[in-house]
């Protein structure tokens, strides 16, 4: 761990989420979880950020915003996707003003899944995009992540799965 | 060649100013931290913050926002070091009122709103405290017809100058961006001003700024010291004093208008020093 995974500065950009992954990113601030002291601040401004946190699908009106976000931040940077909406567009995917998800403008670095995710996962996340932000500052060339699986409901293979293994138990006593 | 002792104190301040500063910063976001009920970031973290800085991309909007921000820190540079030779106080009051106002003018040779307006108030805030610090200069030369800084040493100030000292600590406050007067540029809320008069300085740039406000929460802690300077115990005694009452007040107060603070600080902290000024004059 060196100096600049001590001390991440995140910039929180809005996309059109519905503040649920808001409002669980800004409890993370407060002292039941208190990120600050692992050095994160959350500062206002791209300029000053090393952590790019995006919540919510990106409508045509933000595509602009969001790339001009990125492109003032300066490198080595990393970015967190929060929320389904970020990686499939969410609830909100099929509708008019919908561009899609995030890494359809910017690459994204780790992406914390959930609806909202808890404040425990975001920081998890964030230890992660640290580990991704040291290699890139190392010169490394770090792949995006690969988007999470979108699963409506349980597949017949996840649902036999336990089935099987009650059996198996039952058939040992 | 061979060093002074002058030389020798000139070089440990400057040497040593800035990781007392950063030290002094850490404690202060410990401490603040406390007082909210968390746990609070290492002591050691605004080292972490300049280096992490220092490696940053270095993004500029231009040429003379880079230039300023580097004469920022050499007439910071200088205070200190025309402090510690016990040079004349109204030169380094000058060379300190230049790095403030190479900061501003760095901040005002970009086009983002933001900068200005942290500019201007930036402008209001030398206006506020500029009073101040030249009723202290003038209250220390009444005391020991001397403006040399090396002359604080002779007695203790504080028996002389109580509501002066008071002032200065008010002052203080608007130098180290403390509420109620935290208005150009704030630590605790970004999102206000985003970041006001530092908006458009990234990586090793913003690194400086943090590196001067290290130097400046130096000179301003030596500077409470010095108002007891016949023993360092009694005035480091008195510089952590001030420390925590600066802590409490940054915790109790919201942040204020600009206008309030100008108001504030020309009517009851101006008050105060002027009159233990003409008390020393008269007595």
């Amino acid at each position: 761990m060196s100096a600049s995974s001590k001390s991440p500065w995140i910039v929180h950009y809005n996309c059109n989420s519905c503040n649920g992954c808001d409002i669980e990113f800004v409890a993370c601030l407060t002292p039941m979880y208190d990120v600050e002291r692992f050095g994160i601040l959350h500062v206002g401004n791209p300029k000053h950020a090393d952590i790019l946190v995006v919540t919510g699908s990106v409508n045509h009106r933000d595509v602009r915003v969001l790339r001009n976000v990125y492109a003032q931040m300066p490198e080595p940077k990393v970015v967190v996707a929060l929320g389904v909406c970020t990686s499939s567009g969410g609830i909100f995917a099929d509708c008019y003003n919908i561009f899609g998800d995030v890494s359809k403008v910017i690459p994204v670095d780790v992406y914390v899944p959930a609806c909202p995710p808890r404040p425990e996962a975001m920081i998890d996340g964030i230890v992660q995009a640290l580990g991704i932000l040291e290699r890139k500052r190392a010169g490394e060339v770090m792949p995006s992540a690969a988007k999470p699986v979108l699963t409506l409901r349980p597949t017949a293979a996840a649902e036999a799965a336990p089935a099987a293994a009650q059996a198996a138990e039952q058939g040992n006593a | 060649m061979t060093l002074t002792p002058q030389m020798l104190t000139v070089i440990l301040a400057v040497v040593l100013g800035p990781i007392l500063g950063a030290l002094v910063s850490g404690l202060d976001r410990k401490i603040t931290a406390r007082v909210q009920g968390r746990w609070g970031p290492p002591i050691i973290q605004p080292f972490y913050d300049v280096l992490k800085l220092l490696r940053k991309e270095a993004l500029g909007v231009n040429r003379i926002q880079i230039i300023y921000v580097w004469l920022h820190l050499a007439f910071m540079i200088l205070t200190v070091v025309l402090l510690a030779m016990g040079q004349d106080m109204l030169m380094a009051l000058f060379a300190y009122t230049f790095s403030s106002v190479a900061l501003i003018l760095g901040a005002m040779s970009v086009r983002s709103p933001y900068s200005r307006i942290g500019s201007h108030r930036k402008i209001m805030q030398m206006f506020a405290y500029e009073p101040v610090l030249i009723l202290l200069i003038v209250g220390v030369y009444l005391i020991t017809g001397s403006f040399q800084a090396s002359s604080v040493a002779q007695q203790p100030l504080l028996v002389k100058l109580p509501l002066v000292f008071l002032t200065f600590l008010m002052a203080a406050a608007i130098k180290l961006e403390k509420s109620p007067f935290d208005i150009a540029t704030s630590h605790h809320a970004h999102q206000e001003l985003v970041k006001g008069i530092t908006i458009e300085y990234a990586g090793p740039y913003l690194a400086l700024i943090e590196i001067t406000h290290f130097y400046e929460i130096f000179i301003v802690f030596a500077v409470v010291a010095s108002f007891w300077a016949t023993s360092p115990a009694i005035g480091l005694g008195l510089a952590a004093a001030g420390f925590l009452a600066l802590i409490v007040v940054d915790n109790v107060f919201a942040r204020l208008t600009p206008m309030w603070m100008l108001r504030y600080m020309w009517t009851v902290p101006l008050t105060l020093a002027l009159s233990n000024i003409i008390w020393l004059y008269c007595a």
